[in-house]
């Protein structure tokens, strides 16, 4: 509180200095926290964060409305910045065009920030990778019955759900949801409880988004667990992002527009290579990805666009009801 | 009688209005949000009422576990020569510190199907508890409390001469239970159980954690995946209906029982009844409770902390989180005890129709889960009250919006003890009603009115989302540095402010349980 109060003071006295810069993150501060500070060190920009949930900051900031103190928006998922799009003002194209057109929004109001790959996370003291399923479609497999987690109302799932619906169709994805639930699949809160269910052998394999290995390995370095990627163009090989976008209605538009242009720096996207307490994949080409990971570009998932998973998200979210995943 | 007659002062009545009308704010913000054309549509749906069967299931059922834990546990300890009494007695109540998200986390490392309790018994794996049978552990863990503290204080109070007239006449001892007994008990267990309700209504930590849907884990999914405002709307609506039913429900079950003491007088204890034979089966059954609700999840909390240290973790010790927590939690303890004042007294000194109806209105909001709630501040406060938006002040709102019925609840009972003949002759001494009230009334009143209070501290130290949106910038507490660690599964650094957490609540839990008075005649 001490710090808030000088900083308040600091910021009040000033005079003409700039102000710290407002950042809603839904990221999480255990990881992103050490970028923010790499930022100020770059370009003296302070920058003072709310962090939150993604979605409830999204909520939130609609609530404000006009007099929302953020400035910037940085959130899990091409979701939550979806739903507040509206409120963002359109990005510069020399920050645009840092990334593929795939992984930013059509109007340029958010771009991604690092990608996440969905992936089947096993155990490794039951399972060879090669035994492990590189297709979604296997996992209602009798051989799997009873053995595979997933988490129907995390946000990162129903994108994937989202991703095969528009790959394969809805009628497609219907008959592999209800194969999946008489599968006799598990379901979890969110995708840390998965991996943590493989580790402790409650299950064998999970849905899971890639960089939640390294997170609980952190806390159980003995932990039986490993990613296994999904092969290209499967319908469960999707690449989501996350990402930031400007408030409109931010007074100090330039600074904003300045960090998210940094978060697409070479020294932004190393960040996610060298530093990070997890392994997310830099966006922008040129810089490769964690010695580990599958590379960015041998991915090639559901072709759909990150921008219209919004609009799409409650028919799957209906789908997901029909087919008993969620009430 | 002749206080039924007598109009209330003025500013005692706007007092109390205000507060209720502030504490109403959430509501009004739903009501502006569900105003839309598909209200009926989501109101009929025939999945909205799955929602409230789930929940009402769950909330019967967590009520009625509360029950069967609380009261013998509280009847052995208050009223028997069980040995240890201190000590079940206090491990009776301690889970009310524990938040129960992390009550939820506790129980399923440890009897989860590969947990450790699965390890030490050498089994292959235990039975799946997710889904509504985790969700009534969890949250029984996390609220028999408010059952306990309440019937054990109401066991302390029982006027001894009662049962001994009844003894006199011949009555025996079953009937003395039923005649004598259960009716003293039955304002504090039906209270308890509103308590108890209100909570499982209002939570969303255990059900996610367990996925057992309920209408505020719909809530939460409305807001967190579809961001639809209109339908979590609705639902919330939906969820204040279910508020009233439970406070009117609880209002008739307390019934007409008015076996208060005849006066203040001296306190004498009731005799302490001998358990002979029973005793070791009482004695295994407090060891239960104590084992299962206690000694489980601290015991996870510390297998958490011991590993994270065997693994090298780099563990600090959040003193500043301590504090900011100790700061807001505190602050809306002292306001919502001033808040319910006014509500109480109006309703107590000047019962009328109106009165009674502004009292039980200020429990609306209770069970709105703090999402809502935290949403409908944002919304007020960033429009009307921007100076004041994402400062203190309108943290300890939030807190004194969502937790004003337990300081009523301490509140009501403590100004019904207190002899209004005194307050008269302060008045007749030529002493302002607010002088009274200041001299007299709250000085006379104040255990209740600390246990209201320290109620209040407990439930704030705890909470999340509605923290999580209102509060200052790089203002953590330790709900928010427990949230930050397990969102990224570090639970051997989320196990220290946990502790830290239970630790701080805990002297001020004993607040409330030394506080024999705080029920012991509601209806005075």
């Amino acid at each position: 509180m001490v710090a808030v109060a000088a900083a308040a003071l600091l910021g009040a006295c000033g005079g003409g200095d700039k102000q710290a810069l407002t950042i809603y993150s839904g990221r999480e501060e255990e990881i992103v926290a050490p970028l923010f500070a790499k930022f100020t060190a770059a370009t003296g920009i302070e920058v003072q964060v709310r962090y939150g949930d993604s979605a409830e900051l999204a909520a939130s900031i609609a609530e404000e409305g006009e007099n929302s103190p953020a400035d910037v928006f940085f959130a899990q998922d091409p979701g939550s910045l979806g739903a507040v799009r509206n409120l963002l003002a359109p990005l510069p194209p020399a920050t645009l065009d840092r990334i593929d057109a795939g992984f930013r929004d059509a109007e340029g109001r958010w771009v991604g920030t690092s990608g996440r790959a969905r992936v089947i996370v096993y155990n490794t003291d039951r399972l060879q990778e090669a035994d492990v399923p590189d297709t979604v479609a296997a996992l209602t497999d009798p051989a799997w019955k009873g053995r595979v987690g997933v988490a129907p109302t995390n946000a990162s799932f129903q994108a994937f759900v989202t991703g095969m619906r528009l790959a394969l169709g809805d009628a497609a994805a219907r008959a592999w949801l209800t194969a999946l639930r008489a599968n006799g699949v598990k379901t979890y809160e969110k995708n840390a409880p998965i991996v943590e269910a493989v580790a402790a052998g409650e299950i064998d394999i999970g849905l899971v988004n890639h960089y939640y290995v390294p997170l609980v390995k952190a806390e159980q370095p003995d932990a039986p667990i490993a990613n296994r990627f999904l092969r290209a163009g499967d319908p469960g090989a999707l690449v989501s992002v996350a990402g930031a976008g400007v408030l409109a209605t931010s007074g100090q538009a330039e600074d904003a527009t300045a960090f998210v242009g940094w978060l697409l720096s070479d020294e932004g996207q190393r960040f996610y290579v060298d530093e990070a307490a997890e392994t997310e994949y830099p966006l922008v080409a040129g810089i490769p990805a964690k010695a580990g990971l599958r590379p960015l570009a041998e991915m090639r998932g559901p072709a759909v666009d990150l921008t219209s998973f919004g609009p799409e998200l409650s028919r799957t979210v209906e789908l997901l009801r029909e087919t008993g995943f969620l009430t | 009688m002749s206080a039924r007659a007598r109009r209330p002062p003025v500013a005692l009545a706007a007092a109390a209005a205000v507060v209720v009308a502030l504490a109403l704010l959430p509501i009004v913000y739903l009501v502006l949000r569900a105003a839309d054309d598909r209200f009926v549509d989501i109101v009929t749906e025939a999945r909205t009422w799955r929602l409230v069967a789930n929940t009402v299931l769950l909330a019967l059922g967590v009520v009625l576990a509360s029950l069967a834990v609380a009261v013998p546990t509280a009847f052995l300890v208050t009223r028997t020569d069980l040995p240890g009494r201190r000590i079940w007695g206090a491990a009776a109540g301690l889970p009310l510190v524990i938040p129960s998200y992390v009550a939820a986390l506790a129980l399923l490392g440890m009897a989860g199907e590969r947990g450790i309790l699965a390890d030490a018994l050498g089994t292959d794996r235990l039975p799946d508890i997710t889904g509504y049978t985790g969700a009534l552990i969890a949250l029984t863990l996390s609220t028999h409390p408010y059952v306990y503290l309440l019937t054990a204080a109401a066991f302390r109070g029982i006027d001894p001469s009662l049962a001994e007239a009844a003894r006199g006449l011949g009555v025996g001892p079953y009937r003395r239970f039923l005649r004598v007994t259960f009716p003293a008990i039955r304002p504090a267990a039906g209270l308890g159980s509103l308590l108890v309700a209100l909570y499982v209504l209002s939570d969303f930590g255990v059900v996610s954690l367990m996925r057992y849907d309920t209408l505020t884990q719909a809530i939460f999914l409305q807001y967190r995946s579809l961001f639809d405002r209109t339908p979590a709307a609705v639902l919330g609506l939906v969820l204040v209906g279910l508020t009233v039913i439970a406070v009117v429900a609880e209002q008739r079950l307390r019934g007409r029982g008015r076996l208060s003491r005849s006066g203040p007088g001296v306190q004498r204890q009731a005799p302490v009844i001998p358990l002979g034979r029973w005793r070791i089966p009482a004695i295994a059954w407090c060891a239960t409770v104590a084992g299962a609700f206690c000694v489980m999840p601290l015991a996870a909390l510390v297998v958490w902390l011991v590993r994270g240290v065997l693994n090298d973790r780099t563990i600090a010790i959040p003193w500043s989180e301590a504090a900011d927590s100790l700061t807001a939690s505190g602050l809306a303890a002292v306001v919502a005890v001033l808040a319910a004042l006014p509500i109480a007294f109006l309703a107590n000194r000047y019962p009328s129709r109106p009165a009674a109806v502004l009292q039980r209105t200020a429990y609306l909001g209770n069970a709105l889960p703090g999402i809502a709630i935290a949403l409908s501040l944002v919304f007020f406060a960033a429009n009307y009250l921007p100076a004041l938006y994402q400062t203190l002040a309108v943290l300890v709102f939030a807190y004194v919006v969502r937790f004003l019925p337990q300081a009523l609840a301490g509140a009501e009972s403590a100004i019904a003890q207190v002899d209004p003949r005194l307050e008269e002759a302060s008045r007749g001494l030529g002493r302002s009603g607010f002088e009274t009230l200041r001299r007299v009334t709250v000085p006379l009143a104040r255990p209740g009115l600390v246990a209201g209070g320290a109620l209040v501290f407990l439930s704030a130290m705890k909470e999340l989302p509605a923290t999580l949106l209102l509060r200052p910038i790089g203002f953590d507490t330790l709900a928010t540095e427990i949230w930050k660690q397990t969102q990224v599964a570090a639970y051997s650094r989320a196990s220290v402010p946990a502790l830290l957490l239970i630790g701080l609540s805990a002297p001020v839990l004993w607040l409330v349980a030394r506080d024999a008075r705080l029920t012991s005649s509601p209806e005075g």
